[in-house]
């Protein structure tokens, strides 16, 4: 895999085994999986074979049903499990080499976590467990709660401050759970299924602040879920997970449009595109040289489909994409998008 | 032939069978039979030479040369006696500091100087403090921790204690209860994550916890006395060795039920080991572990009566003079001030872990230290009122500095003259029950336990063990009734099995019973719980006074103590068992039109059997704790034997024994009881 000085997070072969030879039998085996081999040798497959890299900013998705290795893999890259085998480079600095030291100082200033059940103290208040991982630093008091207070307003809980774990809904406590783990500031912030655990509408609703602290912070993002609706609306790259293996990692459009496996497919076969495809997805070239005869109207390369698709239709000339600076990118034609929507089904 | 091959599997034909050849046995033996009758004493050796072993291991194991500042010479002595003495005087030395700054006295200062110091110095001697200051500090204390109610709970509690003339007994076993406590906690805590961190320690531990939670109070005394000697020392440790490995367990069970994700949530905030030990861990676990400081407290105050056996001083001591002098009324106001501290302290500690911290108040200097000024305003107030007091009782007592030992206010006589009333109107009615109830009852069931060949107890212990757990759980109960049985005592074994299961079925019937109505009713369920509550607070020796005053020394006495205390735990859980039968399951019988019986038997009672069946055990357990310390007012079974060990020099032997016979009881019913409730857990997904 190239090497890049952007990337913030880097996997190389990285498994996992469960079990107490685990080490003896991937070596014995040449780091060949047979999955019924292994499990006769009382070994059970977390993560086979994970290679990926996470730039800068960028919100990779890991995604998978339940047991599927994804949570597996994050707690890998957290090192809250030990690797069975392979390499993981933190900011270039080789995770699995770190002494305890090392790695407590990693996790107190480079790193961040939310739990899918929410993990408060429960003898904590809300301030309490937000100030928890400045104080467990060495931060003063009263500096660790005056960050603590201005991540309750980030994270919109004036006036809860005081109230404890208990005593607040689910949405409220993983709302305190994003808030501690942001309170030191880190480059990477892990999820672990944040909103699994949520109501649909409260989810809808979290994932909507979730994007819009994103976009205030722009971290380098590691978010594992197992519902495919979610990874396509906030993810950068999807990585789809089976049997502990990475079946595909992609952007969200070509998943969608280029499923590389039968596996990844059956995800993606009900999804209806247009409310997950960008205009940059299925638009046509944009060829200056040629004389183009374009409507008015422009659209955003980065715009999803369904919220432009009816301005298209009613247009007689293809219309021009254009980036954030302007620039015309590419045409869509109204072919482009009948065929996006309906391509399969008249193929077949 | 299906019908007869079904009846063969069944576990109901099983037992018949059992039961069958259970009395075919049991009359077709007798005396005459010599090993089938009772098994011959293998073990008749074993408690002399645990006594040789003791006795050399404390004085020649290991000796060294010590200098013995009386004789000024060097002298041979063993290195286990040394090593307990020094323990022992280091646990006497800090007793004895609470004990004097409560009470004054000269014994701390002395040991940092000599007595000649103080022969020679009229003034080096620690003042007590008045006890308005402690009643003063109580109520404060009270306040600063939770509020007005529990200020007024821990200050009238100690008014109540001053008042009564009950002030010296009490410093007693508080400053006892001091120290024994918070070692007891901090012990237990400490092996409890050990426990929890290393698999190798849990796995030693979990054989020693179960004997040791059924060993009976009065074994633990034996061994203190030959290592400790005897005196307030012995009585702590030995309440130490009582009370800590409850909070182990509670330390072990609250640990494993923190949840992964909050130990990893800490795990990436940056945690050290110590960290996350101390900040997320134990503090995550406290529920359980504040039930483990609470049963330490409780236990350390229901050993301050047994521990006066081995020279404890204290309300203990007082209450055990009075319950041999008979006298009640006496016995009952110091039962009140066991109870009064016990609950003082129990609701003290949990509302001081419960304490928050306010970040957010910039106080001055007055409010934010206004506890300690009161307090010192409390003090000088005291001084004040003691040295007043001086003038105005000259020449005789100065209430206002230490009401001194029985001469305060005192309603003895009123409960005396109570139960002299009772005693005379309803004599007639109590000893008829009485007499009706050991002639009876008693004595033919007691006949009947003795008359049991051991190979007939055998044939049935066994095959109840079969049914319930198969070979394997057969074996096991089968281990530990052969232990007993190879001793001198197995018919003091069956007297005490005697009692147990009288105790047994008398307390789950009434457990069953008032469990099962309570639990029909909100009210009444929060009502009852909060009867068993109060009634778990109130240390065991307290339930015999009662019964005594009602049915003097007699065996009714020490059965209707024990089914009293037994009662509780089949009480509690039940109400919980039925309580916690999950809601769907309730709808759905109503839906399929079940009447309310219908309900209770078909669906109810099922479901939270197994549950039950735990407080069952927890009965069973009581009953034996309580049959043994019914040894006090005088019955014929292993208990005594154990009470008389302890006044015999070389009772250690045999009172580890008798310990282990009684705890080997507890077990074998204990192991049937889980066994039986895990599998029926199972079956039901109820795990």
């Amino acid at each position: 895999m190239a090497e890049s000085k952007n990337d913030v997070i880097r996997c190389e072969s990285v498994y996992k085994i469960f079990g107490e030879n685990a080490k003896k039998v991937l070596q014995n085996n040449n780091g060949k999986i047979n999955q019924k081999e292994f499990e006769d040798k009382g070994c059970f497959i977390g993560v086979n074979n994970a290679s990926f890299s996470v730039k800068k900013g960028e919100m990779l998705v890991i995604m998978g049903l339940s047991g599927s290795g994804k949570s597996t893999l994050l707690r890998c890259i957290s090192r809250l499990t030990d690797t069975t085998a392979g390499n993981i480079f933190i900011d270039n600095e080789d995770l699995l080499a770190m002494n305890d030291k090392e790695l407590i100082e990693l996790r107190r200033n480079k790193m961040g976590m939310v739990f899918q059940s929410f993990a408060l103290l429960p003898h904590k208040t809300v301030l309490e467990n937000i100030a928890f991982p400045l104080q467990i630093k060495g931060t003063s008091t009263k500096d660790s709660i005056d960050r603590a207070m201005s991540m309750v307003e980030l994270v919109s809980l004036q006036g809860r401050e005081n109230s404890f774990p208990r005593q607040l809904s689910g949405g409220q406590q993983q709302r305190v759970g994003i808030a501690r783990s942001l309170a030191v500031e880190p480059d990477i912030w892990f999820l672990d299924e944040p909103f699994s655990a949520l109501d649909p509408l409260i989810r809808k609703e979290m994932q909507d602040e979730f994007l819009r602290l994103q976009g205030v912070l722009n971290k380098t993002i590691l978010f594992v879920t197992h519902d495919f609706d979610e990874a396509l609306r906030l993810a950068d790259r999807i990585a789809i997970m089976k049997d502990g293996i990475i079946e595909q990692i992609d952007t969200p459009s070509n998943i969608v449009l280029n499923p590389a496996t039968e596996y990844v497919s059956k995800f993606t076969s009900e999804v209806p595109r247009e409310r997950v495809l960008k205009v940059e997805a299925i638009m046509d070239e944009y060829d200056s040289s040629k004389e183009n005869v374009l409507s008015d109207l422009k659209v955003s390369k980065d715009a999803i489909v369904e919220t432009v698709v009816e301005k298209v239709f009613s247009q007689d000339h293809p219309v021009p994409v254009i980036d954030n600076n302007n620039n015309i990118v590419g045409v869509l034609n109204c072919d482009n998008v009948i065929t996006m929507l309906f391509g399969e089904k008249t193929k077949n | 032939m299906d019908n007869i091959k079904k009846f063969k599997d069944s576990k109901l034909a099983l037992f018949l069978i059992v039961l069958t050849i259970f009395f075919i046995l049991n009359f077709s033996i007798d005396e005459s039979n010599g090993v089938l009758w009772r098994l011959p004493a293998l073990f008749a050796n074993l408690p002399g030479a645990i006594n040789s072993f003791v006795e050399s291991l404390i004085n020649d194991w290991f000796l060294i040369e010590i200098y013995d500042p009386d004789i000024e010479e060097y002298e041979k002595t063993g290195l286990v006696k040394e090593i307990t003495r020094t323990f022992s005087g280091l646990i006497l030395f800090f007793i004895e500091l609470i004990r004097e700054i409560l009470l004054g006295g000269v014994n701390t200062i002395a040991s940092f100087t000599d007595w000649d110091f103080i022969n020679e110095n009229e003034w080096a001697k620690w003042p007590a403090l008045p006890w308005t200051i402690v009643a003063g500090g109580a109520f404060i204390l009270g306040y600063a921790l939770k509020g007005l109610g529990l200020s007024l709970l821990a200050g009238l509690s100690a008014m109540y204690i001053a008042i009564f003339g009950q002030w010296y007994p009490a410093m007693e076993t508080l400053s006892f209860v001091l120290i024994a406590a918070p070692f007891s906690f901090i012990l237990g805590l400490l092996l409890g994550i050990l426990a929890y961190k290393k698999r190798t320690v849990e796995k030693i531990l979990a054989p020693l916890l179960n004997i040791a939670q059924t060993m009976p109070h009065f074994s633990y005394l034996i061994p203190v006395v030959a290592f400790f000697g005897i005196g307030d020392q012995a009585g702590a440790l030995a309440t130490i060795i009582f009370a800590t490995p409850p909070m182990i367990r509670l330390t072990i069970l609250g640990l494993k039920k923190v949840p992964p994700e909050v130990l990893e949530s800490g795990l990436m905030s940056g945690c050290t080991k110590f960290q996350s030990l101390f900040k997320v861990l134990i503090p995550t676990a406290r529920h359980d572990i504040l039930i483990g400081m609470n049963q330490v407290i409780m236990q350390c105050l229901g050993m301050a009566v047994i521990a006066s056996f081995i020279g404890a001083k204290g309300l203990g001591f007082n209450l055990l003079l009075a319950l041999n002098g008979l006298k009640i009324g006496q016995a009952l106001e110091l039962g009140i001030c066991i109870v009064l501290i016990a609950v003082t302290l129990d609701k003290l500690s949990l509302a001081w872990a419960n304490k928050q911290t306010d970040y957010f108040s910039d106080l001055p200097f007055f409010e934010r230290n206004k506890y300690s000024v009161l307090f010192f305003i409390a003090f000088v107030v005291s001084i004040i009122l003691a040295y007043v007091g001086s003038i105005i009782f000259e020449g005789g007592i100065n209430y206002f500095y230490i009401v001194e030992h029985n001469k305060g206010l005192t309603t003895q006589h009123f409960w005396q003259s109570g139960i002299d009333w009772i005693v005379e109107n309803w004599y007639a009615g109590l000893q008829g029950f009485n007499s009706f109830l050991i002639t009876g009852i008693l004595v033919p069931m007691k006949n009947a336990y003795l008359g049991m060949p051991v190979i007939a107890t055998f044939m049935l212990v066994m095959g109840v063990g079969y049914i319930v757990g198969g070979i394997k759980s057969s074996l096991i109960v089968c281990g530990f009734l052969i232990c007993i049985a190879f001793t001198e005592w197995w018919d003091r074994a069956l007297i005490t099995a005697y009692m147990t299961t009288f105790a047994v079925l008398v307390s789950a019937a009434i457990g069953l019973i008032v469990g099962s109505l309570c639990a029909q009713n909100n009210l009444a369920t929060k009502i009852i719980l909060l009867v068993c509550d109060t009634f778990q607070t109130l240390p065991s020796f307290i339930y015999l006074i009662p019964v005594i005053m009602l049915f003097g020394v007699t065996d009714t006495s020490v059965l209707i103590a024990v089914i009293v205390y037994a009662t509780i735990p089949a009480t509690r859980y039940t109400v919980e068992g039925l309580r916690n039968v999950p809601v769907s399951m309730i709808e759905s019988s109503k839906m399929s039109g079940a009447n309310k019986w219908q309900q209770l038997t078909q669906i109810e009672f099922p479901l939270s059997m197994p549950h039950i069946l735990l407080g069952i055990n927890q009965t069973v357990i009581f009953s034996l704790f309580m049959v043994i310390i019914g040894a006090m007012i005088g019955t014929e079974d292993l208990g005594q034997l154990i009470l008389k060990s302890l006044s015999d020099k070389n009772g250690i032997g045999n009172g580890l024994i008798l310990g282990l016979c009684v705890s080997f009881i507890g077990l074998a019913v204990d192991h049937l009881i889980q066994v039986w409730s895990n599998k029926r857990k199972k079956d039901l997904g109820v795990i």
